[in-house]
């Protein structure tokens, strides 16, 4: 069983309680057409976990296979330095279809990032190296296409559409 | 599979349908071979392509990766442009399957690959062996820790 090399900490994006008895680790990747699919999937796993549960994002760009997975990873950290990170991978998710650099620019702005700020942290290296670390603590930790999930810092390869998966996590409680 | 500490076995095959790679000539530099079943069959190619995000780290480690499956070299051409892969995919393709039985990792039900990964040092012996089930994604981590774990050495 493959365990989470890195711990979650307060560098990490982390919805949900903090001392939540669940913490739900994502390696995701916003142009993957699966995370898509695990991104309703997932709101509605928080909804109905409420407190018991923490939940984690963490970038697992595949950038070959998807040539805006990288700048979308990138927009969403720029997003994060104006506190607004959960908000980008919101709109990236339910944006799918067009992550092209432009459009990842426009949703800034609807978000009503300050757009300037947002261009320049987009360009810094600081970014796409927090994304690259991201990604090999991943696979070091086995995650081997996404999504993958980690629970309590286990590796879960069990089914992950909502039913059986929210079945998964109440069993823990 | 061949056992850590044995020389790895030298070959030569194709790796583009008009150049050849052989074993020997990467001396000096690790080595991972990644055989695998088939081009296009979806777990190789997830496979693949989280390979492909991984050279960066491998290259980092002075390692380069060669995957190597019984598929023709044109059917690797085919699969390597579509995936976009930046690492040559060997053909052990005539006489079918004679690397993969050099290094005992030949289905010879299925007439491929199993799935397996070794990691060859710069000396050429082996230093890392490891047999998947064929429908699991080893992943990169046992790859990464071997790569570390000889440097440390």
């Amino acid at each position: 069983m493959s365990k989470l090399k890195k711990a979650v900490t307060d560098m990490d994006h982390i919805q949900g309680n903090a001392d939540a008895p669940i913490e739900l680790v994502e390696y995701g990747d916003y142009q993957c057409p699966y995370c898509g699919h695990a991104y309703p999937i997932l709101k509605n796993i928080q909804k109905k976990l409420g407190n018991n549960l923490k939940f984690v994002f963490r970038n697992f760009p595949l950038s070959e296979i998807h040539p805006n997975a990288l700048n979308s990873a990138v927009s969403s950290e720029a997003a994060g330095l104006q506190h607004k990170f959960w908000q980008m991978h919101d709109h990236l998710f339910k944006h799918q279809n067009r992550l092209d650099d432009p459009s990842l620019v426009k949703y800034a702005t609807q978000l009503h990032l300050n757009v300037e700020q947002f261009e320049n942290d987009f360009e810094k290296p600081e970014l796409v190296e927090k994304v690259n670390d991201d990604f090999e603590s991943g696979v070091r930790s086995g995650v081997n296409g996404t999504p993958s999930f980690f629970i309590n810092g286990e590796k879960y390869n069990g089914d992950w559409e909502e039913e059986p998966f929210i079945e998964h996590l109440e069993n823990l409680l | 599979m061949l056992a850590v500490g044995t020389k790895a076995p030298d070959f030569s095959l194709s790796a583009t349908p008009d150049q050849k790679i052989q074993l020997s000539q990467l001396k000096g530099k690790k080595v991972i071979l990644a055989f695998y079943p088939a081009d296009w069959s979806p777990v190789c190619s997830d496979e693949m392509a989280l390979y492909n995000e991984m050279l960066k780290l491998f290259h980092k480690r002075n390692a380069e990766l060669l995957g190597i499956s019984v598929d023709s070299k044109w059917c690797h051409f085919a699969f390597g442009q579509d995936r976009k892969l930046h690492f040559p995919l060997l053909a052990d393709f005539e006489p079918k399957g004679a690397v993969t039985k050099l290094y005992d990792v030949y289905d010879e039900v299925e007439g491929e690959s199993k799935r397996a990964l070794y990691v060859i040092d710069e000396e050429g012996i082996i230093q890392w062996n490891y047999l998947s089930p064929v429908g699991m994604n080893p992943g990169a981590d046992g790859i990464l820790d071997a790569l570390d774990n000889m440097n440390k050495k």
